[in-house]
């Protein structure tokens, strides 16, 4: 079970990542990300390190994290579930597909399972129209899919 | 009268030398290169309709309503992002702009609830405005879908949020918003505080204040969101609940020394709510929450608004007529008079009240008092400044106006705390410094402007209290042993062997950074760099508070000042300067005329004949040529029995002034003490007369600011006790048997103007052409004088003066280890008499003692705890603030109420020179508390007796 971080505990991680990357030009992005990469979520308590950092307002980074659909704001489930739902995939089914996995997984889009085992989100095209329907598993995107590939990958990520 | 209208000309105003001549709908104009067609088309009278643009902030270009067609260019550029060019045409109006235009405005009205209610205050904003203007008629989008407005009528409309009323002031209703980011714009351009943000993207695009509501966010409550915002989505309250305004007069703020110009919008006598005025001077169109938001107190319950007497300070206080109370007061100070001689009674003029009636006070005093017994309470904030700038330039004020701040590259802030004390100083300040000019900060305490979102001082000295001489003087050895003086300028408005002399002096080893260095707790090395770039950044300016009058070496701390300033160059020009920052609203305008017992009004010595001639010859009386007794003086003198009547206006000396005991000691001797005022302060409790005061809103007059501008203060409604102050103080003159006729405040004026040569021009007909002036206003400078001292010194020679540091008597030892020292904060104002009774308590509701974590942690403290704070005058209770802010062995406390009574603390050790009291300065000691101190206990005791009110009983039945 995941347990919230410390407050002072994020604060000490979050201000490793921000002098690795602070002499960057722009560095807010790379922090994020640097951040999310420890954290799995960009978590409350580190935006005040950060604004602090970089000599700028809470209210500046604040704007930058919900700017970017990216930065999540709570844990993600162990797995992660990107489903294509644009123009593409639509015509080719997408929609259909949706449908059974949010059925499958007992979800909707931006919920993660009460286990934590998954989180589905929906992405705005992943540049696999070619393949339609397309989708990204933990980063790893997966194309042609059909109500059988769906099962399949609704099964990795409940077990 | 109706509302004093302002244009928008939807961008700043360009400030390029060149001209440039194009046509817009077929008629020619020509502006400034860099302006936009916006602003060229609003030259000639057309006003393109326009939603993101105002002219107090920079082009944005979101909105795309302002569209225009360009011959011979393709598209429709939006007007206030496109700048003029030579002999371009333009087209404000065409059947295609107008079907864009309309399409524009029907998407934003599918997003945006109409129908409001115009009465309770909705439905005027320029949206609604620029709505009529296009003529758009339907909206076949409707509003039902996934949008702003709020759930019902069968939508759900899942990104609805709530109205935020958590700012006591204004609202902030996101289904109003269109999110055109003027209010970010204005909160990141205007103020500087950055403190919002538009939150998601796209549809969903939200302004917030952050992750959190207003209240809790960074806001500072300025309001110039809500001036900014051209719907109904941030809007004050007060309009809210009343409704627009009707009528609005212009006037100047009563709270600090930047002097805001601001607009009273009123309907009928009531006050609605003040908008900074964009043509003030001082402001430009800016304010702060206390100028903006903090008038409450003048219609507040505990105003007093009926004279009182009694007979001793033990008995509840006698509702009198205003007759029974004036002729109360004539014949007990003729009395004293009679019974301990003509010195035994004075006054105190208020830096509160406007030029008149300070002018009045130390009239009545000077003229039927018999003598110069009169004092303000500059005495305890800026007398060093007058003394110290008048024996090196000549004159005692700043040397420069505010816009000055525009063209400075080095800004050097020694004891001042802007983004507290000078809010909207500090915001253009801050503008400034985000458009590249460096900063030195000289405070113990790492104040806001030290670092804050998006500026960064290049060099923070946190010296420690009571090393400001030595710190200064280091700062002129470095300047000098490595040769960045300017001697050009030196040999040529200086006398070089002066300077000669100082330079020697400072030269010296026990002067260098290393050897200060180590005294006053800070890097030899910054100390060196901030003289380094002091001297050679280009243009450098100084500005100081508090931090550097209220020590024992106050005086001599600016005289440091004005040295470094004449040795680098620094004067006489826009971008430099020596400039105080002033406390009180008119501090500056008190010291002018004449309140103090050495000076006639224009800092005359009362010792020279031709100027006592003039008053006297105009009096009809005789003057006397000696100065009389400061305020400490009347307090000593009142203890030792020979002091016996005083009349304060508009001042609160026993909670302001240092070493309350002596000070509550001096009044309790008096047999006679008058107190005007708006509420029963704490000077009242030891009251024989409560004469009630006028607020700002309530009478006419003339306030002048930290830059020497006189500003008009214009009567918004009648005084709610019946008199003006001036009005009270002839009243009372003519009681006491002087032949005083003022019809208006213009007449006073007048006399001011015609007696003191630096007013020569000033009348209010001429304020009223002008809007301001800025003294000297006479033959040879008719239009004011913005920057002094541009061709020499007032006095002549600048003068150097050797600057060699005492240290203060007031030391740490084992029994109070650490040094307290005083300050204020931004949402509360001096002793609190006004913003205590404003919703502004919702940000300070009690003076907190700051502390560094390391000596907390000695003492085993906590965040919040109670502690007793103890020096050799004296202790208090306070509740702890465990924060860096301070270095170790300093704490920090606001004086902002009287239940802390934090000048119970202070010490009697004041400025050589001037009496100016130490405040900045006391050895302490911190421990932990469980309660108040005994003599808190007693004092609210008394305070609550002595505030008593007889009514009139009941006729019985």
């Amino acid at each position: 079970m995941r347990m919230q971080q410390a407050s002072t505990q994020i604060a000490a991680r979050t201000a490793a990542i921000i002098a690795e990357h602070q002499g960057l030009e722009g560095p807010l992005l790379p922090i994020l990300h640097g951040i999310q990469d420890e954290f799995g979520y960009v978590p409350q308590d580190a935006l005040p390190v950060i604004a602090d950092a970089l000599n700028i307002s809470n209210a500046e980074v604040h704007g930058v994290v919900t700017f970017y659909h990216d930065y999540r704001r709570e844990p993600a489930g162990r797995h992660v579930v990107k489903l294509c739902r644009a123009e593409a995939c639509q015509s080719m089914g997408g929609d259909a597909l949706a449908a059974k996995l949010e059925a499958l997984l007992g979800i909707g889009f931006h919920e993660t399972s009460a286990d934590g085992a998954v989180t589905l989100e929906p992405a705005y095209c992943l540049g696999l129209c070619a393949c339609a329907p397309s989708a990204m598993v933990d980063g790893e995107v997966i194309g042609r899919l059909d109500a059988e590939r769906i099962e399949e990958i609704a099964r990795e990520v409940r077990a | 009268m109706g509302l004093v209208h302002e244009t928008d000309y939807g961008t700043p105003a360009a400030k390029s030398e060149k001209q440039v001549t194009l046509t817009i709908d077929g008629r020619s104009v020509t502006v400034p290169e860099g302006t936009s067609i916006m602003r060229a088309a609003l030259e000639l009278g057309t006003e393109i309709p326009k939603l993101c643009a105002t002219d107090m902030l920079d082009s944005f270009g979101s909105c795309r309503v302002c569209v225009v067609e360009i011959e011979g260019r393709g598209g429709t550029p939006a007007s206030c992002t496109t700048p003029v060019a030579e002999g371009i045409s333009v087209r404000t109006q065409s059947n295609r702009l107008g079907a864009i235009r309309r399409g524009v405005m029907e998407l934003y009205v599918s997003d945006h609830p109409l129908g409001w209610d115009s009465n309770s205050g909705l439905g005027g904003s320029e949206f609604d405005a620029v709505l009529k203007s296009v003529g758009l008629t339907e909206n076949r989008y409707g509003t039902a879908g996934r949008n702003h407005v709020a759930p019902g009528n069968g939508s759900l409309n899942i990104d609805y949020i709530a109205r935020d009323t958590s700012n006591p002031y204004f609202a902030y209703d996101p289904a109003q918003c269109i999110v055109c980011s003027r209010c970010v714009r204005a909160c990141e351009e205007v103020q500087g505080t950055f403190a919002l943000t538009v939150e998601g993207r796209g549809f969903e695009s939200r302004i917030a204040a952050g992750p959190t509501n207003f209240l809790e966010s960074e806001c500072v409550s300025c309001g110039a969101c809500v001036q900014a915002c051209p719907t109904d989505a941030l809007r004050e309250k007060s309009v809210l609940e009343k409704g627009m305004p009707t009528s609005s007069v212009v006037t100047t703020c009563a709270y600090c020394g930047v002097g805001c110009s601001f607009k009273a919008e009123m309907q009928g006598e009531e006050l609605v709510r003040m908008v900074p005025w964009k043509d003030g001077k001082a402001n430009r169109g800016h304010s702060c929450v206390k100028g903006r938001f903090a008038y409450g107190y003048s219609n507040h319950k505990d105003r007093i608004l009926n004279p009182m007497v009694r007979e001793k300070i033990g008995d509840p206080w006698r509702e009198v007529s205003w007759d029974e109370a004036f002729a109360h007061i004539a014949k007990e100070f003729r009395r004293i008079q009679y019974q301990y001689g003509k010195g035994a009674i004075g006054g105190i003029t208020s830096s509160r009240c406007t030029n008149e009636e300070t002018y009045l006070v130390q009239k009545l005093i000077r003229q039927g008092f018999g003598n110069n017994n009169v004092d303000t309470c500059a005495r305890v904030c800026h007398s060093p400044t007058g003394y110290g700038l008048g024996q090196t330039y000549g004159t005692s004020a700043g040397t420069q106006d505010f816009d000055s701040v525009e063209q400075t590259d080095v800004v050097m802030i020694i004891g001042a705390n802007p983004t507290d004390g000078h809010p909207v100083f500090a915001s253009r300040l801050k503008k400034r410094l985000r458009q590249g000019a460096k900063l030195i900060v000289l405070d113990p305490r790492r104040t806001d402007i030290v670092r804050s979102p998006h500026i960064e001082a290049q060099h923070h000295l946190p010296l420690k209290p009571g090393t400001n001489v030595a710190v200064l003087t280091s700062l002129a050895h470095v300047i000098v042993t490595e040769g960045l003086f300017d001697e050009a300028f030196i040999r040529e408005r200086c006398d070089w062997s002066e300077f000669e002399d100082w330079a020697s002096f400072v030269a010296e080893e026990q002067n260098s950074p290393e050897v200060v260095g180590a005294l006053a707790g800070i890097d030899p090395d910054e100390i060196r760099g901030a003289a380094r770039l002091y001297a050679r950044g280009g243009n450098g300016a100084i500005y100081y508070g508090l931090g550097v009058t209220e020590h024992s070496q106050g005086s001599t701390t600016v005289m440091a000042i004005a040295n470094l300033a004449m040795a680098t160059g620094n004067i006489g020009r826009p971008g430099v300067g020596v400039n105080p920052l002033r406390g009180q609203n008119n501090v500056q305008g008190a010291c002018d005329m004449g309140s103090f017992p050495h000076e006639l009004p224009g800092y005359r010595h009362i010792s020279g004949d031709a100027v006592r001639d003039i008053y006297e010859s105009l009096w009809g009386t005789k003057l006397d040529n000696e100065p009389g007794l400061r305020i400490p003086n009347m307090l000593d003198a009142a203890v030792e029995g020979t002091f016996k009547g005083i009349y304060i206006q508009g001042e609160d000396i026993l909670q302001s002034d240092p070493d309350t005991k002596h000070v509550s000691a001096g009044l309790a001797a008096m047999e006679c003490v008058v107190v005007h005022d708006l509420f029963l302060n704490e000077t009242a409790n030891y009251a024989h007369v409560f004469l009630p005061g006028s607020t700002f809103l309530e009478k006419d007059g003339t306030f002048t600011n930290a830059e020497r501008r006189i500003n008009r203060v214009r009567k918004v409604m009648a005084p709610k006790n019946g008199l003006a102050d001036w009005e009270v103080t002839q009243k009372l003159a003519q009681e006491m048997g002087l032949d005083w006729n003022y019809g208006h405040p213009s007449a006073i004026m007048d006399e001011i103007a015609k007696t003191t040569p630096s007013f020569q021009l000033v009348s209010y007909d001429y304020l009223d052409k002008m809007g301001s002036v800025q003294w000297p206003c006479n033959e040879k400078s008719p239009a004011g004088t913005p920057i002094m001292h541009i061709d020499g010194f007032v006095r002549g020679k600048g003068k150097f003066i050797r600057t060699e540091y005492v240290a203060t008597d007031e030391k740490t030892g084992p029994r109070f280890p650490l040094l307290l020292t005083t300050g204020r904060i931004l949402s509360q104002y001096n002793v609190g008499a006004q913003t205590r009774r404003t919703e502004n308590v919702v940000w300070h509701d009690e003076d907190r003692l700051e502390i560094h974590p390391h000596d907390a942690e000695n003492r085993g403290l906590r965040d919040g705890d109670w502690v007793r704070l103890a020096s050799r005058a004296g202790e208090t209770t306070l509740r702890a603030l465990i924060t860096e802010r301070v270095a170790p062995g300093v704490v920090y406390t606001t004086f902002h109420h009287p239940n802390t009574q934090a000048n119970v603390i202070t010490t009697d050790f004041s400025d050589w020179a001037t009496n100016c009291p130490e405040y900045k300065v006391t050895a302490v000691q911190v421990t932990p508390s469980n309660g108040p101190s005994d003599w808190q206990v007693d004092y609210q005791y008394q305070a609550r007796q002595s505030r008593r009110i007889a009514r009139p009983l009941e006729a019985a039945e």
